[in-house]
């Protein structure tokens, strides 16, 4: 699937990242609930490096939208809950 | 279902889809869609450069704290000379208040940087992504039929949307960075401005200023009150002396 990272474009995921990426991000969703900032942007941080490290970028004139957005970390709980539904950052899609 | 901007570019998507119904012939809607893409495009190239703008209007206004933070050394040293160092610890103190403030000015000027890379990073993949989509609605045009070309446009439409929306939100973040950055700005200038010694004797000087002329007054009066003094003394002198 394609990840966007907020401000910085767009990376083609695998399926076993995305599984990875979807449990991060559940533990992402439940700090943000808790109001527990450090902890939520340690996770967003963490998903940001797998996303960089093992996506692939796309390329800039790539025209698909993307499956999921991932928030940066520097974006305070109250703008980062702003973003956030109910399922967490990964939407939960039918495996392909 | 995903954060906002997923969301942001379901709704411009949404909207090209019901544009696209509407339109009886989709290359006319193609055409129109460039368009706004190209005004689109423009818009946030204009944002940037505002940005750009404003975080050097800043530095500039940065550099001149700088200077006016050393000024108040110099002045803490003038009251001290002048005897009073209840004016020079004040003078001191807001040295301290102002060095803070622009150490956490600096570490923000860093942060607005590295957005600032990124906004222009931001306005080049847009651009490349609306040139792309240029020549794809040409093939779109050429090869497909109308349903298809539909669901094609659709899809790119809403990449391009979600773009534009990632990228107007960093440009409302640097501009929220560079406003909170001259509200500090403002305050520093506003902590050395009670202490600047320019135009002593106008009516635009601070608190510090007036004292300090006031002490320099002072001491002048009284010099001269010692030197009428002396004269005074050395004329009763001559005088006792002539009797």
């Amino acid at each position: 699937m394609i990840v966007r990272l907020m401000g910085e474009g767009q990376y083609r995921v695998s399926d076993d990242l995305r599984d990875r990426l979807s449990e991060l991000d559940d533990l992402a969703g439940a700090a943000a609930e808790a109001d527990d900032e450090p902890e939520l942007d340690g996770h967003l941080d963490q998903m940001w490096e797998l996303v960089r490290a093992e996506g692939e970028k796309l390329p800039d004139a790539e025209l698909s939208p993307s499956d999921a957005v991932i928030p940066p970390s520097d974006l305070t709980l109250a703008e980062t809950r702003r973003l956030m539904s109910a399922e967490g950052f990964i939407p939960d899609l039918p495996a392909e | 279902m995903a954060g906002l901007m997923s969301r942001t570019s379901n709704v411009i998507s949404a909207w090209i889809s019901k544009l696209l119904d509407r339109a009886e012939d989709p290359s006319v809607t193609l055409d129109y869609s460039y368009e706004r893409q190209r005004e689109q495009l423009q818009n946030v190239k204009k944002g940037v450069a505002d940005v750009v703008t404003a975080k050097k209007r800043l530095e500039l206004q940065t550099a001149k704290l700088e200077q006016e933070v050393v000024k108040l050394e110099g002045q803490a040293r003038q009251a001290l000379g002048a005897g009073r160092e209840d004016l020079a610890r004040g003078a001191l103190e807001r040295k301290a208040l102002a060095q803070q403030q622009l150490q956490g000015l600096d570490q923000q000027a860093t942060d607005l940087e590295a957005q600032q890379q990124k906004l222009i990073e931001a306005e080049r993949r847009l651009a490349a992504k609306v040139e792309a989509f240029r020549s794809q609605k040409e093939v779109i045009k050429a090869q497909y039929s109308a349903a298809e070309a539909q669901v094609r446009i659709g899809e790119a439409a809403s990449g391009i949307g979600e773009e534009m929306a990632d990228t107007g939100l960093a440009i409302e973040r640097a501009r929220d960075k560079t406003e909170q950055m001259q509200a500090r700005a403002g305050a520093i200038e506003e902590l050395t401005e009670a202490g600047t010694l320019e135009d002593m004797t106008g009516t635009g000087g601070s608190e510090l200023d007036r004292e300090l002329a006031q002490i320099s007054a002072s001491h002048q009066v009284d010099d001269e009150l010692a030197r009428l003094k002396g004269e005074l003394g050395a004329g009763q002198e001559k005088k006792e002396l002539e009797q």
